[in-house]
């Protein structure tokens, strides 16, 4: 749908170029005139990862701001559309048709969970729009679901568990037993934690699946215990990490090993509080705390605490950063089709919205990003409401944390 | 297999666990099925509602102990209102209606829950005395959990002295046997139906209490439990109570097994029993044969 | 109003016929009409078993489900290069299905029946979910193109949100008119028979349940269709299209619309998609207000929105099936 003709690129710069014209003298707000550039942004407002789809709105949201306030991009306003995709796969994919085809989006960012952001994937590829997804998935960079236009702005299994898994084994333990929700995000981690592991002269003593979704682990701990293990790893996402480690505590295994899981998501450090979360290792791609010692992540942080009083959590960071990654590339392409957008951000793959330098790996448009290990701050150690988590250590990024192009099908 | 019996024995009691919620809501589904023929599909909103209302009370008061016992009563009574209000208009028509509006029901529910405590859910935890774990030797066993075990015996107790010992027990019971002979009696069976849709809702909101310390308050976490409760009073047979608590205890012990063997097939297992029970003994283990077919 | 009711009574299928070619030019967005038009047909096919048979199915999904995964896996896992053998091999696996399933949930009656439907259909969501090698368990099955069609001579691309909806409507309106000589048939009037009362039936004669049986395969045809067509419409299989969810929204639309009346399931089925597609725009909690209105549907207007408007327009009974 919008590939835009010569004539339609050359009438939109050509009622912009006038307008400036004329109105050279009026603040910057009012000189982004013309068609909107439209963001489409769909993400799970509601069900069980609201939390995370909150924080990514607010990030966008903030984007959106901070576009508008400089006048726009190429002098149009910026507006980003957000649809509940409810976390389903076939409300996704109409939702996204809603926004390309009713609300004429130019570009889409979002995507919180992996299967979903499959379907919007599949709408983006046929409509031709350019797709930032912000969520965890293997496979959206990767042969088939990949395309020139499909961009990855998030972290995936293969880089955190496989940074991680390293880091728990040099530092933790090497004697393992994971438990992991059966679903493609979980079953993805496993096996690549595994692989680390074994790689690292360690040993899996066991690899309990569980139903996504339900929260009764207690019929996998007894297992688990009497097999102790040095390290437990919990692949346990959303509201399921909550009532895992509720469980696991209630069994005093917190006593008898160490518990670490590949990310941890400070939405749900907040919801299930110090007493819960302390000692509790993992890793993220953003936290607030960064701002002490990174310039971009004060401005950011400091522009979410000024307007939601709330400090950007991981997922509002990477939605922040698609749609200033989208606006950059409508700025160097000097255009609204999405494959100019596409080739300009590969011609220009570097950048650093809010933690430093990220650049896009050219064969499979993966942003490539820094990662910090961290880990819970028990009670009496918190600091305010949001100072929930002990910097660690940082991981700087690499290449070689995710799959080659190669293994992805893409030379 | 390397599944040693120190994994086994802990297993069973989880299992016991998990089956004692089973019962609780087979029980108040099977009451109300076996007097009413009404298939209560908002069974599994009552039980999350329980939860929250937990959660809600001991904000409170800050007493688990009174939370427990007041939040299956304002169950009960928001039941009390279902009947009197949805249920009791449908009295008559086609015995699919009170199905559709208790599902319609569930909708409403969950998504009230949502607007009301936000839709993340709620963290609730068990009171400091049984917090930790007790130590039994084999194993150590979370205190709450031996606790939940104990409640639901000490309930299970209670209905079963309430429905053989006294008079309203005796004319439930008479009631789901040969409800125009009741009728014919003299008895005014109106009131007898809200008080057993009560008592059902109550059963419910106090297995959504228990399970709250276990797995956290959120809307969802009715769901997949009402539809593994039908599962339960179809296998012990619908209308019998000794069906919904040997079938309950039995899948409890069914998904705690597979989940330590066959963790793969541990949600199919039970539909699995199911689909055999019904076509090896279609009323189910304790049925009785003819009952709503 | 008369003359147009009494004509629309009459000639169901051309006026089912002449309101979808211009839908399209009435809905908020084109994908939007496509989206109606084919669960209008899932509950076109729902329909046939509940309203027109009485057997209420809580597991319905189960033959969308095998109707999109079958079209799905024909045209992105076996490459079958034909748009329509991949089509065909939708409603194929879910005529299947509703045989096997329809043979072992009839063996019951009433709640029970109901309940049998509603656990296969969740083994089948599981069993999905599990063989992610196959469907693409939780991930979805995708990758499924869109081929064009072939037609004089000529090729058609589907691609655009339009041509796609005139290749659904085409197809979704035979699979009406070949509904329409379903129920006038000799068979057709004996499905309602049984949903009168079925033992009565039974001693004039009939073989109810093999009849039941059939009713129970048709209304799977019906409703994988509508599966597979879906499946061209989003390029993936959802896993959720098993998920109890969506059973629980067919019963939903054809309450709404009306269940037992010939247009009852397409009134449903828009006023369901357009009301909650509306809505979200708006609020989150649209899922509250549109059980509210089923449930206030279920306590005063039993008879749907189309069932209650033929009940109060003025119109002459014409023999056969009602609108």
């Amino acid at each position: 749908m919008t590939s835009m003709t010569r004539r339609t690129f050359l009438a939109a710069t050509g009622a912009t170029a006038g307008a400036m014209a004329t109105q050279g003298m009026f603040p910057a707000v009012l000189r982004a005139q013309g068609e909107p550039i439209r963001i489409g942004c769909p993400l799970p407002l509601t069900g069980p990862f609201a939390a995370l789809a909150a924080d990514m709105q607010r990030g966008a949201q903030l984007a959106q701001d901070e576009l508008n306030a400089k006048g726009g991009v190429t002098g149009r306003k910026v507006e980003v559309l957000f649809r509940d995709d409810e976390l389903k796969p076939a409300v996704g994919a109409q939702r996204t048709k809603e926004l390309i085809e009713n609300q004429k989006c130019q570009f889409i960012v979002g995507g919180l969970a992996a299967h979903v952001q499959m379907a919007i994937n599949e709408q983006t590829k046929k409509s031709k729009v350019l797709f930032i997804s912000t969520s965890q998935s293997d496979e959206i960079s990767a042969k088939p679901d990949t395309s020139p236009i499909t961009f990855h702005e998030a972290l995936n299994p293969t880089i955190t568990s496989r940074v991680m898994g390293t880091w728990t084994a040099q530092n933790l333990g090497k004697k393992w037993w994971i438990i992991y929700a059966d679903y493609a995000w979980g079953k993805q981690n496993n096996a690549v934690l595994q692989d680390t592991i074994t790689k690292l002269g360690g040993t899996v003593l066991g690899a309990t699946p569980y139903p996504l979704g339900s929260a009764e682990f207690s019929a996998h701990l007894p297992k688990i215990q009497a097999a102790k293990p040095e390290v437990l790893m919990s692949v346990t996402p959303g509201a399921d990490n909550i009532a895992f480690l509720k469980q696991a505590r209630s069994f005093g295994m917190d006593k008898t090993m160490k518990l670490a899981q590949p990310l941890l998501w400070i939405s749900y450090l907040k919801e299930g509080g110090p007493e819960l979360y302390a000692d509790i290792y993992g890793s993220i791609n953003w936290y607030w705390e960064l701002q002490d010692t990174i310039p971009s992540a004060k401005k950011f942080v400091e522009a979410s605490m000024k307007k939601f009083n709330i400090p950007p959590g991981d997922y509002g960071a990477y939605s922040y950063s698609g749609v200033l990654e989208v606006a950059r590339g409508v700025e160097l392409a000097k255009s609204t089709d999405s494959e100019a957008v596409a080739n300009a951000l590969r011609k220009n793959p570097v950048y650093d919205h809010y933690k430093g330098k990220e650049w896009w790996r050219p064969c499979d448009n993966k942003a490539m990003q820094d990662m910090w290990i961290v880990k819970g701050r028990g009670p009496g150690k918190t600091k305010g409401d949001w100072g929930l988590m002990d910097i660690v250590t940082k991981i700087a990024a690499d290449e070689k944390y995710d799959r080659t192009c190669a293994e992805k099908g893409l030379a | 297999m390397d599944v040693s019996l120190a994994a086994i024995l802990p297993q069973i009691f989880t299992g016991l666990v998990l089956g004692m919620l089973f019962v609780l809501l087979a029980i108040g589904l099977s009451l109300i099925f076996g007097l009413m023929t009404v298939v209560n599909f908002s069974h599994g909103a009552l039980y999350m509602l329980g939860a929250y209302c937990t959660v809600f009370l001991l904000g409170f008061t800050r007493n688990f102990w009174v939370a427990l016992v007041i939040a299956p009563l304002m169950i009960g009574t928001f039941g009390l209102l279902i009947e009197r209000f949805l249920i009791r208009r449908l009295y008559g028509r086609s015995p699919d209606d009170p199905l559709l509006l208790t599902f319609g029901l569930s909708l409403v529910l969950v998504e009230a829950a949502k607007l009301i405590w936000g839709k993340i859910g709620l963290t609730l935890d068990p009171p400091k005395e049984l917090g930790g774990a007790l130590n039994l030797g084999f194993m150590a066993f979370p205190a709450y959990r031996l606790f939940v075990i104990a409640v639901t015996i000490a309930v299970l107790i209670a209905l079963w002295a309430f429905l053989t010992r006294t008079n309203v027990g005796l004319i439930i019971r008479a009631g789901s046997r040969d409800p125009l002979m009741v009728r014919a009696l003299g008895i005014d069976l109106n009131r007898i139906w809200l008080l057993v849709f009560g008592i059902g809702c109550a059963l419910a909101g106090l297995a959504g209490a228990l399970a709250g310390p276990m797995r956290g308050a959120y809307a969802e976490m009715g769901v997949t439990m009402v539809i593994e409760s039908f599962v339960v009073i179809v296998v012990g047979g619908m209308g019998s109570l000794l069906g919904a608590v040997v079938a309950g205890l039995l899948m409890g012990q069914v998904v705690g097994m597979t989940t330590l063997f066959a963790p793969k097939l541990a949600e199919i297992m039970v539909f699995v029993v199911m689909a055999l029970v019904l076509l090896v003994r279609p009323s189910g283990i304790f049925g009785e044969a003819g009952l709503a077919e | 109003m008369a003359a147009l009711s009494a004509f629309v009574n009459r000639h169901q299928v051309i006026a089912f016929g002449a309101f979808f070619a211009v839908f399209p030019f009435l809905m908020p967005y084109k994908a939007l009409a496509s989206q109606v038009l084919i669960f209008g047909l899932f509950a076109l096919g729902f329909n046939l078993l509940y309203g027109y048979t009485g057997l209420l199915s809580f597991g319905h999904a189960a033959y969308y489900g095998l109707g999109a995964y079958g079209t799905g896996l024909a045209l992105a896992k076996l490459k079958v290069g034909s748009i329509w053998l991949g089509l065909a091999a939708g409603p194929a696996l879910a005529v299947l299905g509703g045989a096997a399933i329809g043979f072992f949930c009839l063996r019951r009656r009433g709640i029970y029946f109901a309940m049998l439907t509603l656990a296969f259909a969740q083994l089948l969501y599981f069993i999905a979910f599990h063989l992610a090698d196959v469907t693409g368990g939780d991930d979805g099955l995708r990758g499924i193109p869109l081929l064009p069609i072939h037609l004089f001579g000529w090729k058609i691309d589907l691609e655009g949100s339009l041509a796609f909806y005139y290749f659904s409507f085409v197809i979704v309106w035979l699979a009406v008119a070949v509904l329409k000589r379903i129920l006038d048939s000799p068979f057709g009037a004996v499905l309602q028979a049984i949903r009168e009362n079925g033992d009565r039936a039974s001693a004039c004669g009939y073989d109810v349940n093999r009849v039941k049986h059939l009713s129970f395969v048709f209304s799977a045809f019906f409703a994988g269709l509508a599966g597979g067509l879906d499946a061209l419409r989003l390029a993936v299989v959802p896993v959720e299209s098993l998920y109890w969810v969506t059973s629980g929204q067919v019963v939903i639309m054809t309450l709404l619309g009306g269940a037992g009346t010939f247009f009852g399931p397409f009134v449903g089925a828009g006023t369901y998609l357009v009301l909650g597609d509306r809505l979200a725009v708006f609020t989150e909690r649209w899922p509250l207000v549109i059980g509210l209105i089923f449930m206030a549907f279920v306590l005063f207007l039993p008879k749907g929105i189309w069932g209650t408007l033929v009940d109060r327009l003025p119109h002459r009974q014409a023999a056969g099936v009602k609108p």
